[in-house]
């Protein structure tokens, strides 16, 4: 019976596209996202004008209060609201329908996430927590802003929790049958993102009672390393999310079909394992330390790497067939054959080409010495504006072609298209400039999260302020950028012709190469905690009980 | 789960180069301890002012062109502030904050350290040519971060 059922709800989706009730809760996620990259792109501007030196912003809203917001509304809010709106859309298509208990858990965390954020938002405007979406104490915000943060997390793991049932109830009705491939990855990356985020919960659960003045003092060093175990991971789970379209959706829509599912689910297995206990790349010159340990954290970082090798392998394979099916000759012939004038194929290839640069940044600012040299200067943030900013980004943006349409119901016009890929074109030179010219002023010493300073008339600060104009020009093209997108996706959810859009599946040469041990959630598990264990254990306890006294907190803005 | 032979040759020359970089890393942060400053000594956050180093912050000169200049990082000032130094001075730079998280960063140097309150930080460095370098905090510490700056001048 319950066989039948599935096999029945597989045919409904078949027949009708896509089940109303899901396609609901996915388009809710979805337009709440975009609302949310409108606010977040603009507040970007702001900054960047700032920055420049070429607008003031009023004291009632400044600075600080603008980047924190952005950069939680951008890497936090924006992200996990994709997230879990694509990723529920896509077990929604390859298990044959949400069941109802996953469905309801989407709508009770998007709830729980929703009023997270109302809270984060209000104490930011209310001016109590201007203190960066890293939250480091001992800086002290209102204890609402830690709170807000708990009920945003607390949507993130019922967001999970759906999607681990729903993987479930699907094996359970297909005993020895490899879970398809986007569930494969869904479960991967909801997995990641719900092992990383108790980290972070850790975390604030002392900052509460220290912000409400039940404890006095708190371990600022364990704090940070918390959070940085949490944030490395969260933009690699964004990441993950982007590769499960590059590897599921991509190939079918070019015409080709996908690499191996062996090797892809070897991809997954890594990213989950691998990623966590990489965080203290971004503690590379604090204290409390020591250097064998970066060292060791070191190595963890540049292990995900493999992967990533492994992922632009595959997907140059897969372009190379389809260029020469489609008549592309030589060594480099076939490149010239691919569909460029494909939005959806265009903006996920120039975000995979963006991984290029922004990986190889990664890897040289992971490094020891060279950390030192850029460590908090606007080199970073132009590195992970790179990879979230175009390589994430821009993947997600290539998603809403297909996703919206087939949720909606509709069609991408070619008149839709054209506009898709003049958006693609100036979010990437936008980048480029704004990226770009943040790396070159952060390889001079021009430090992040500062609003414009010249030091006193300092000569080397002045030196700074062409690449930071630079930097003010490629804020504008994004956000001109931002509008178009939100534009489109509003229009491909309402107003564009009604029709038939396919939720894009590659074909690959099947599960019967898969080895069995990949089904085995047990294993990945384990090996997570072990890995975990090993790079955190000694060097949290090291900090709990050879630290300091802890620090009361602070209120400096 | 079979690797194609053109995937195994990518993955091992990329590996490589990622072992490559490894080791040059550990090359010169472990033989020739050109390591990130990994301060691990601890003090009272609350009584920096009492400690035997920080009582007295300044420049001073503890061997032939060598100095030692004790720091307090604190909302938003560096404890000393415009800092002269001689031509060939061999600095060493003990630092701690007073509250929250600052940057030490000199602009145009690899001097770069977090410096958190409760651990002393020390970063060295010789300045072999004579100018004026900006120090700068690179660690957002407040609605001041940006006036949050000094001068080294070396003559």
């Amino acid at each position: 019976m319950a066989l039948a059922e599935t096999k029945l709800g597989e045919k409904v989706n078949k027949a009708l596209g896509v089940n109303p009730q899901d396609a609901k809760l996915t388009k809710t996620y979805l337009s709440l996202a975009f609302i949310v990259l409108l606010i977040g792109g603009t507040l970007g501007l702001l900054q960047g004008l700032n920055r420049a030196g070429l607008f003031n912003l009023p004291s009632w809203f400044g600075y600080y209060q603008t980047l924190t917001a952005h950069g939680i509304l951008m890497i936090l809010v924006f992200t996990t609201l994709f997230m879990i709106g694509y990723f529920y859309a896509a077990i929604s298509h390859v298990l044959g329908g949400l069941i109802p208990i996953t469905r309801k858990l989407g709508w009770i965390a998007f709830g729980s996430a929703v009023f997270g954020t109302v809270l984060v938002a209000a104490t930011i405007i209310a001016g109590d927590a201007s203190v960066m979406f890293t939250f480091y104490p001992p800086m002290q915000a209102s204890p609402w802003f830690y709170i807000g943060l708990v009920f945003l997390v607390v949507g993130i793991w019922l967001a999970a929790f759906g999607v681990f049932i729903n993987a479930w109830n699907w094996k359970k009705k297909h005993k020895g049958e490899h879970l398809p491939l986007l569930a494969y990855f869904a479960v991967g990356a909801f997995l990641l993102l719900f092992s990383a985020s108790i980290l972070v919960t850790v975390e604030v659960l002392t900052l509460i009672p220290w912000a409400f003045g039940w404890t006095e003092t708190v371990n600022v060093m364990v704090s940070r390393t918390l959070f940085w175990g949490f944030g490395h991971t969260l933009v690699n789970v964004w990441y993950f999310t982007a590769v499960s379209a590059w590897y599921v959706a991509v190939p079918k829509l070019i015409g080709g079909k996908g690499f191996s599912d062996s090797l892809t689910r070897l991809v997954v297995i890594l990213l989950v394992i691998l990623n966590i206990p990489g965080g203290f790349h971004h503690q590379i010159i604090d204290p409390a330390i020591t250097e064998g340990w970066k060292f060791a954290h070191v190595f963890m970082s540049l292990s995900i790497a493999f992967p990533s090798l492994m992922t632009a392998f595959a997907m140059f394979a897969v372009f190379e067939k389809v260029g020469r099916k489609n008549g592309g000759k030589g060594l480099l012939g076939w490149f010239k054959k691919l569909p460029w004038g494909d939005v959806r194929f265009l903006a996920p290839f120039i975000a995979m080409a963006a991984f290029i640069p922004g990986g190889a940044g990664g890897i040289a600012q992971t490094n020891h010495h060279l950390n030192q040299v850029v460590h908090n200067s606007l080199w970073v943030t132009g590195h992970f504006h790179f990879t979230l900013g175009l390589t994430v980004a821009l993947t997600f943006f290539g998603i809403v072609y297909w996703l919206v349409p087939h949720l909606s119901g509709r069609v991408l016009t070619p008149k839709m298209n054209k506009i898709g890929i003049i958006q693609t074109v100036m979010w990437t030179v936008g980048m480029i400039f704004m990226a770009g010219a943040m790396h070159w002023v952060g390889l001079l010493g021009s430090p992040r999260r500062t609003s414009y300073s010249t030091y006193g008339d300092n000569a080397t600060a002045l030196g700074w302020e062409p690449y930071l104009f630079f930097l003010a020009i490629g804020g504008t093209l994004l956000m001109i950028a931002v509008i178009l997108m939100v534009y489109i996706v509003f229009h491909l959810m309402f107003k564009a012709p009604k029709g038939n859009t396919e939720f894009p599946v590659a074909e690959t040469d099947g599960t019967k190469n898969t080895p069995k041990w990949t089904q085995n959630w047990g294993i990945v598990v384990a090996m997570l905690i072990i890995i975990l264990a090993m790079g955190y254990v000694m060097p949290l306890t090291e900090m709990i009980f050879n630290g300091p006294p802890g620090s009361p907190g602070f209120r400096t803005w | 789960m079979k690797f194609n032979r053109a995937e195994e040759i990518w993955l091992i020359v990329g590996v490589g180069i990622l072992v490559l970089s490894m080791v040059i890393t550990g090359y010169q942060g472990f033989a020739k301890s050109m390591g990130p400053p990994s301060g691990m000594e601890t003090l009272d956050p609350e009584k920096v002012d009492e400690h035997e180093l920080f009582s007295e912050p300044g420049v001073y000169q503890v061997g032939e062109n060598k100095y030692e200049v004790v720091m307090t990082l604190s909302a938003f000032q560096f404890t000393p502030n415009n800092i002269e130094i001689p031509v060939g001075a061999e600095v060493e730079f003990i630092m701690t904050s007073k509250d929250v998280i600052h940057g030490f960063q000199v602009a145009g140097t690899n001097l770069n350290a977090m410096v958190t309150p409760g651990y002393i930080q020390r970063i060295s460095k010789t300045f072999d040519e004579a100018g004026e370098f900006l120090v700068l905090c690179n660690e957002y510490c407040g609605i001041g971060h940006q006036i949050m700056g000094t001068t080294i001048t070396v003559k």
